[in-house]
């Protein structure tokens, strides 16, 4: 690991399920170091040579740090909202950076090439104006006001809506996003995508939710968003470069849209660049 | 007829696949397999001791193997898809639905430890599989020099489908199909067929989409 990957090494991830820890442990990898996941009460996170790392047990996932976090794990306040499914999707593992995985995330543009007939579809390409910004106060990337059509928005969706969306990146390679609830219009679904870097170019990837759905069997709702995600692996193997580039000269990469553009701006300000590349000028 | 099902599983699709194509309604249980393990837990194991999935029933039947469940489909809705009861024909199809399992074992094993993240030796399992679909490409160059685009007839048949999936979805186990010009060719056969559903990771066929001004009813399946 390079020293210009350090800022990351001090943030959290998730290594785990909570709820499914073999009782031998996990064995798995985080940015390039081996380490252990054990159940019991607590659960412990133990690396090469038996230190035990710093553990959080939130949202369904076991989160650990190979430095020394200086702030606890981001807040998801509806995740203690009472009357949400909080669902626990499963990994995904992608050979790709952890990060490209964060940002196709964020790309809402993808959709009606690569959920076609789900998320979007022709000739509804077209996603209009929204607003995004670095939140100084949080430090946190949001973008806000994003609308698009959607011929099934959700597992409980019965038809197409013009859906709202907001992202929010509070982690180098974690993503929150709200979308309209089709159960309870005026109420936001969350989506997450929480990411653990196992090297910089293959990540295990926990989709989680908290939605509002009293109807739809857990397993649906979990088989939903499995296949959705597993349409973006396929994007997402294919990409080149493998890493994400950070133009450390230029502020705006050309062809990229708002929120990559803030995303990248933001990785680059704190020096997140496990899983970048910097391109020269 | 109900099946035990789960939306990742190649074994499970073919069986989705083999009911679209022969026109047969099927009553989808979805099951968690992942991450809730729940093909291991009691009532699923007391329909099969094997814990795996897909489960077919229909009435007092109840199957736990793809292969026969394709058999079965086919012989009750479209016996087309078993050849036309030859002896050297019925038997190719018995070779490979026989020969099916080595793919899950193979390519669902690599596929399972590359995406899902699941135990398993992934080089080993990778090289199995690169020997399966040595295989499979060599018999297909075989039919083709005899001008049959399938694996056991001169149409498709329960054969095909039995091995379509797990070859198909080779890349998610970190296999190319780029070496196996026959396999890739077969494959756009069967995407073809009318009534082709997809699964995630095999997709229709865009390239077929209608040209603007043609007349004909497309195949965009
Ligand atoms: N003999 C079965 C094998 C099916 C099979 O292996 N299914 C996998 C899912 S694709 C399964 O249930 N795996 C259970 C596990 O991995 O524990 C068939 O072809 O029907
Ligand atoms: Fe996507």
């Amino acid at each position: 690991m390079t020293t210009s990957s350090q800022p990351m090494i001090d943030q959290w991830y998730p290594v785990a399920l909570a709820s499914q820890l073999p009782p031998e442990g996990r064995a798995t990898q985080l940015m390039g170091a081996p380490i252990v996941v054990l159940p019991g009460e607590p659960i412990r996170v133990v690396a090469g040579g038996g230190r035990d790392l710093p553990v959080t047990v939130r949202y369904g996932h076991v989160w650990t740090s190979l430095g020394e976090p200086s702030k606890e794990l981001f807040d998801i306040p509806e995740a203690d909202q009472p009357g949400r499914r909080l669902v626990e999707v499963g990994v995904v593992r992608v050979r790709c950076s952890p990060l490209r995985a964060v940002e196709n995330f964020l790309d809402i543009a993808h959709f009606p090439f690569v959920h076609t007939d789900i998320l979007g579809a022709e000739p509804h390409t077209e996603v209009g104006k929204y607003d995004v910004e670095i939140r100084e106060e949080e430090d946190e990337v949001w973008a806000t006001k994003v609308q698009f059509y959607q011929p099934q928005a959700a597992k409980s969706a019965t038809g197409g809506i013009t859906t709202d969306y907001m992202y929010r990146v509070p982690a180098p390679t974690s993503s929150v996003l709200y979308k309209t609830c089709p159960a309870r219009p005026g109420d936001w679904d969350v989506i997450t995508l929480f990411v653990q870097p196992l090297t910089e170019e293959l990540c295990d990837v926990w989709p989680w939710m908290a939605l509002f759905d009293d109807e739809t069997p857990t397993t649906d709702l979990i088989h939903f968003q499995q296949m959705i995600f597993l349409q973006d692996r396929s994007i997402l193997e294919n990409q080149i470069p493998r890493l994400l580039p950070l133009d450390p000269g230029r502020e705006i990469p050309t062809r990229a849209d708002l929120t990559s553009v803030a995303y990248r701006r933001w990785l680059k300000r704190h020096l997140f660049t496990y899983g970048a590349q910097l391109v020269a000028q | 007829m109900i099946l035990y099902d789960y939306i990742l599983s190649p074994d499970a699709y073919k069986v989705r696949l083999m009911a679209a194509l022969a026109g047969v309604k099927l009553d989808l249980r979805a099951v968690d397999v992942h991450p809730g393990r729940e093909h291991e837990s009691e009532p699923l194991r007391a329909l099969n001791p094997a814990g795996s999935i897909p489960i077919l029933i229909d009435g007092d039947l109840i199957l736990t193997e793809s292969a026969a469940m394709l058999v079965y489909l086919a012989r009750l809705a479209a016996p087309e898809w078993l050849g036309d009861g030859d002896a050297a024909g019925g038997a190719r199809i018995q070779q490979w639905l026989s020969f099916s399992p080595r793919l899950t074992d193979h390519l669902g094993g690599a596929r399972a430890t590359e995406m899902l993240a699941e135990p398993g030796d992934l080089p080993a399992l990778q090289q199995a599989g690169i020997i399966d679909l040595r295989q499979l490409e060599a018999a297909l160059i075989e039919r083709r020099i005899e001008g049959q685009c399938f694996l056991a007839a001169d149409r498709p048949t329960v054969a095909d489908i039995a091995c379509f999936p797990y070859a198909a979805l080779a890349p998610d186990g970190g296999v190319s199909l780029d070496p196996y010009p026959s396999i890739r060719l077969w494959m756009r056969a069967i995407r073809m067929l009318p009534g082709f559903i997809e699964m995630p990771g095999i997709h229709r066929l865009h390239e077929l989409k209608p040209e603007p001004l043609s007349t004909e009813t497309p195949e965009t399946v």
